[in-house]
């Protein structure tokens, strides 16, 4: 192994984030996975538990103890244990890159509102960067702690962003959000058992997911969001309907999308006339890194419907946690992810 | 590699770039690259565009 390669470490590495970011890192040409931690299975080679792993690398879970020194560590943990664990992690690592919800909301009163419960480092809230390249890669360039959004909230900022940077929208704008079983996370345990979760189009989420805050935060627009689980293991889709402050054609609209996106490596405009897959759908994106993102306007140019689609465990937590990695270390963006999803699949 | 020259031509329904090479003939029917329309070829000089008539499909009614 080459010896200037980054030196990164996954925590939480044993979760569905943590072994996509493994499959990612293995794959990458600049860095060394260096550590990979799970509470449960210290010891055992990750391809007990990722089994897409097997053979390709001798790498071992370790305990997530003594968790300093590295490049980089990706924080994969859930919520709890993300927010006990990030000030050591940020202390003792010269780069956090943290995919759990922990460090996304800047208001500590708006996260207690959204969660539940209070957060028990509020200091810390405000001072990571918002892992959102789309929006936010200059700041990525010399971040130190970056906190990636939330899956659907990645899908729904990009569909929405035209809108937003140039004030277009006039009212609340309304997320149907669709989500795959891996969004749940591998403990989700009775909550994705196949009896249960087979054949669901369960609305989970009815109002107040918490993802809503997160775009209300970012897009500074009036947001509601509603989230269904439904038959797939990965994928994500958003069907945002935003009501226009002044009429817009599809003309109009498509030369706004083409004009945010032209220069992004993993943003596509699907908005097709024909054929199949005529606006953005998870199915294809299954492993890749891309989001699409496409619309349809009413015939009196009033009402959007905006929609984006992306794998939640790629473009919605790992790959856009690696991607950023590439932004910060200065190297090309698609670096390690430049590959296209399946299909047929 | 042959020579044909190719023109670019504004599709009709997004404005994307259409490229047309210069052996097409009228009426023939090319593709938007983009939004994916089919599109006719009603003239030749200058090279003018019109949407096809088309069959929609329905997933669910
Ligand atoms: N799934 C998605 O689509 C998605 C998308 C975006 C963001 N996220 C976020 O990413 C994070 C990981 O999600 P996931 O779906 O991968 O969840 P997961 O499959 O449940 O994985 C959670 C990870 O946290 C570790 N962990 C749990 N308790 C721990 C403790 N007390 N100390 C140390 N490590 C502990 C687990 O390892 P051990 O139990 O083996 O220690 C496991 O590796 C979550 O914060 C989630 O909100 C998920
Ligand atoms: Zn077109």
């Amino acid at each position: 192994m080459a010896a200037d390669r980054l030196r990164v470490a996954v925590f939480g590495a044993s979760g569905y984030v943590g072994g996509e970011l493994l499959r990612l890192l293995l794959g990458h040409p600049q860095v060394e996975i260096a550590a990979a931690t799970s509470t449960r299975y210290a010891g055992r080679p990750v391809g007990t538990v990722h089994p897409n792993l097997r053979g390709l690398t001798g790498l071992r879970f370790r305990s997530p103890e003594e968790m300093g020194g590295f490049d980089v560590v990706f924080l994969a943990a859930e919520l709890q244990t993300a927010i006990k664990v990030g000030a050591d992690l940020a202390k003792r690592n010269e780069c956090l890159i943290d995919l759990s919800p922990a460090y996304r909301l800047r208001d500590p009163a708006v996260f207690e509102r959204y969660y539940g419960t209070a957060h028990t480092a509020p200091e810390l809230l405000g001072s990571f960067v918002s892992g959102h390249p789309e929006d936010n890669r200059a700041a990525l360039r010399t971040a130190r702690l970056v906190s990636v959004p939330g899956c659907m909230v990645i899908a729904t900022l990009i569909a929405l962003r035209p809108f937003a940077a140039d004030d277009l929208v006039d009212g609340d704008v309304i997320v149907d959000c669709r989500i795959g079983s891996s969004g749940s996370g591998a403990a989700a345990e009775r909550l994705n058992l196949h009896a249960e979760r087979s054949g669901a189009l369960r609305v989970f989420a009815p109002h107040g997911h918490r993802h809503e805050a997160e775009v209300c935060q970012a897009s500074g627009l009036a947001v509601r969001m509603t989230a269904t689980g439904v038959e797939a293991v990965r994928g994500a889709q958003v069907v945002c309907h935003v009501p226009l402050r002044r009429p817009l054609s599809e003309v109009e609209i498509r030369r706004l999308y083409r004009d945010a996106y032209a220069d992004e490596p993993f943003v596509r405009v699907i908005a097709q006339r024909r054929g199949l897959y005529r606006l953005p759908e998870p199915k294809i994106l299954i492993g890749s890194n891309f989001c699409d993102v496409g619309f349809s306007v009413t015939p009196d140019g009033r009402r959007v419907v905006a929609v984006a689609a992306l794998d939640n465990l790629m473009k919605g937590s790992a790959g856009t946690g690696v991607q950023c990695l590439n932004i910060r270390m200065g190297w090309p963006e698609r670096l390690g992810l430049a590959f296209a999803g399946l299909h047929p699949i | 590699m042959s020579d044909v020259g190719v023109s670019e031509v504004r599709c009709p329904a997004c404005e994307g770039d259409v490229e047309i090479d210069s052996s097409t003939r009228q009426f023939e029917i090319v593709e938007c690259p983009d939004c994916r329309s089919e599109l006719e070829v009603i003239g030749l000089s200058p090279m003018t565009l019109a949407l096809a008539p088309e069959v929609d499909e329905d997933w669910g009614e």
